[in-house]
């Protein structure tokens, strides 16, 4: 478990899981640099939405490690590795339908925590500044009153990736963030990503190849719980092993 | 000012809505009502801070404690030890066999007050007891739920559970509870009879201002980001969990207040009714509290506060005359809320009465500019005419 420290912002070692004798993810190594935008791709069942999982705390792991700055997740709560400076976003997008878009961005601030904090917490200044700041960047700057459920699904996922944002992650963990957007949301999106991974890493799972190009520094195919490839977009996507799996599905 | 508007009051509308609940419970009963029907108000008073627990815990938690009788009866019984003991002195207990201690446990045999009595013979003791048994005993419970994650449908089942245990325990050890009849013959309040027609009036009045008091505090709460938190576990647990908060934490302390609540509730009962029995502790009088809040609509705080008067007087009324029928009626009642009014009576004001409301406030208006433009019209003519 103890595995030497790295100077890279995500170090994953040796990572397994097992649900009954199968292995969903293999004996996985996988790092990520700080400002790098990473894409996860490969066939269903790959184990892609396992690795996030298995990253945040959702899924405990069976073998491995997980090393955030230096910092073991494996051991660590779900709550505490949010703390530790990790975003995740669903793969359905997971916001809170009763409440306002603008209620949604103040329950993800990243202040009052505990119980009694919460209970105390005060809308100032600040915390409103910050919550039009990113409502803006998400492009909802104009639906701060309007009840969740309302906005469409592309509208949803921004609204899920802005609530991330708010925390200002250090590592942020999209699955599958363009599913269910229109073209020019895809491209919104694109350039959405393409800003917000500086000054932290972000890592994307991802089926569509198009947005896929446009976004990814780095490129990881997984098959079979294990990496069958690795590096930029064209080296990937003229492996032949990679065409293979695909072409066989 | 503005402060306090917004956070206890819940804004202009909720203001409104307690000021017309304030005015029904201050004014409009005890002046309409006999002393006996005010004193039943008074008792159906405090299944409303249950009730009001529900709305916290239930219909902003979405945990469903089907239990909430165990924490209502712990107050109750708590107080009930205390105005047991004070009924219990040298005195008047001579007859017995040893004097000094409960009848009830003189006839099961028992020769000296058992220890967790004791405390029982201070007024500002009991007073934290009523407050911190509940709630302890529901952070023990929330604690081993809801930090292994258990939820839902095996949640309600398990304070169901409890529920059922503590009545057993109840009757079982009667030596030391009272038992089935539960302890009764409760006389006087550190020297002051509740059993006269004043002190009758004063305790529907500070049950009133108590049951005022835990509503503020649920507003507070729920109009507090710790409020909405509640909103979003009920929805996306996950996504709250993901987003660095300790879900478990936050059931347990609205569980904990809940029981709170409840358990002030139970204490006030035993003041007016005189008296505290396993049959307020059990399954039955949970599940009927349950359907007080579901009636008087889950979401809201004053809502159930009029659901809870509306089913006990249905139930006083009906039960009156068709003893056999009510129990039905209550189940048929509950599974229409359910199915035709998830929010309940709070659910169908916001629907229609808001609609009436301001069809009222229009007609004024229309009435209002018809007047005007009378009034105009004169003025003009009488300018034209000069």
């Amino acid at each position: 478990m103890s595995l030497e420290n790295t100077d890279f912002a995500l170090a994953v070692e040796d990572l397994t899981v097992s649900f009954d004798g199968f292995k969903a993810v293999d004996g996985l190594n996988f790092y990520l640099e700080k400002d790098e935008l990473h894409v996860v791709i490969g066939p269903n069942g790959a184990g892609k939405t396992t690795v996030l999982d298995l990253i945040c705390g959702k899924t405990k792991s069976t073998e491995g490690s997980i090393k955030f700055k230096n910092k073991e997740l494996t051991k660590l709560a779900e709550h505490e590795i949010v703390h530790a400076g990790v975003g995740r976003k669903f793969q359905t997008p997971s916001i809170y339908e009763n409440l306002s878009v603008y209620e949604n961005l103040e329950v993800s601030y990243p202040q009052g925590r505990g119980v009694f904090g919460s209970l105390m917490f005060k809308r100032t200044d600040e915390v409103d500044k910050r919550i039009r700041e990113v409502a803006n960047e998400i492009f909802l700057g104009d639906s701060l009153d309007m009840e969740a459920a309302l906005l469409s699904h592309g509208q949803k996922q921004w609204l899920e990736i802005g609530m991330l944002l708010i925390q200002n992650p250090e590592l942020l963990m999209l699955d599958e963030p363009v599913a269910g957007m229109s073209v020019k949301e895809r491209e919104q999106t694109a350039d959405l990503l393409n800003r917000i991974c500086k000054g932290r890493s972000v890592l994307v799972i991802e089926h569509d190849m198009e947005f896929v190009a446009r976004i990814a520094h780095k490129v990881t195919v997984l098959h079979q719980g294990k990496i069958l490839a690795e590096g930029d977009m064209q080296t990937v996507q003229n492996d032949p092993k990679v065409i293979e799996v695909y072409l066989g599905h | 000012m503005n402060f306090v508007m917004e956070r206890f009051l819940g804004g202009k509308n909720g203001a409104i809505g307690i000021a017309i609940l304030a005015a029904l419970i201050f004014l409009v009963l005890p002046l309409v009502l006999d002393l006996f029907r005010l004193n039943l108000v008074g008792k159906y008073l405090t299944y409303a801070f249950v009730a009001v627990s529900l709305v916290l815990l239930w219909g902003y938690g979405g945990v469903l404690s089907l239990g909430q009788g165990v924490f209502f009866g712990l107050g109750g019984y708590c107080m009930a030890m205390f105005l047991k003991l004070e009924a219990s002195d040298p005195e008047s207990t001579k007859i017995q066999s040893t004097p000094g201690i409960p009848d009830f446990m003189d006839w099961n045999q028992l020769t000296a007050l058992p220890w967790f009595w004791e405390p029982f013979h201070s007024f500002s003791f009991t007073v934290l007891a009523v407050l911190l048994v509940p709630m302890i005993f529901a952070i023990i419970i929330g604690y081993s739920m809801f930090k292994r994650r258990v939820g839902g449908v095996y949640f309600a089942i398990i304070t169901q559970a409890i529920a059922l245990i503590l009545t057993v325990l109840i009757v079982g050890q009667q030596g030391y509870t009272g038992g089935i009849n539960g302890i009764t013959d409760l006389r006087t309040l550190n020297g002051w009879d509740i059993r006269e027609d004043s002190a009758k009036y004063i305790l529907y009045f500070v049950n009133a201002v108590l049951l005022f008091g835990v509503i503020f505090l649920g507003r507070y709460i729920l109009t507090s980001k710790f409020g909405r938190l509640l909103l979003a576990m009920r929805d996306k647990e996950d996504r709250v969990r993901f987003s660095g908060y300790d879900v478990s934490n936050f059931k347990i302390f609205i569980f904990a207040v809940s029981a709170m609540i409840s358990a002030i509730g139970g204490a006030m009962f035993t003041l007016q009714v005189g008296f505290m029995s396993p049959s307020f502790v059990g399954i039955v009088p949970s599940i009927e509290m349950v359907i007080f809040a579901a009636v008087g609509g889950r979401m809201s705080l004053i809502g159930v506060v009029y659901g809870t008067l509306l089913v006990n007087f249905g139930k006083t009324i009906f039960s009156e005359t068709f003893p056999e029928l009510w129990l039905f009626l209550m189940g048929g009642l509950f599974i229409a809320v359910v199915l035709y009014f998830p929010n309940g009576l709070a659910g169908i004001w916001e629907k229609h009465g808001k609609k009436l409301v301001n069809c009222i406030k229009r007609m004024q208006c229309y009435s209002a500019t018809k007047s005007l433009i009378a009034s105009m019209r004169t003025k003009f003519g009488a300018a034209k005419q000069s």
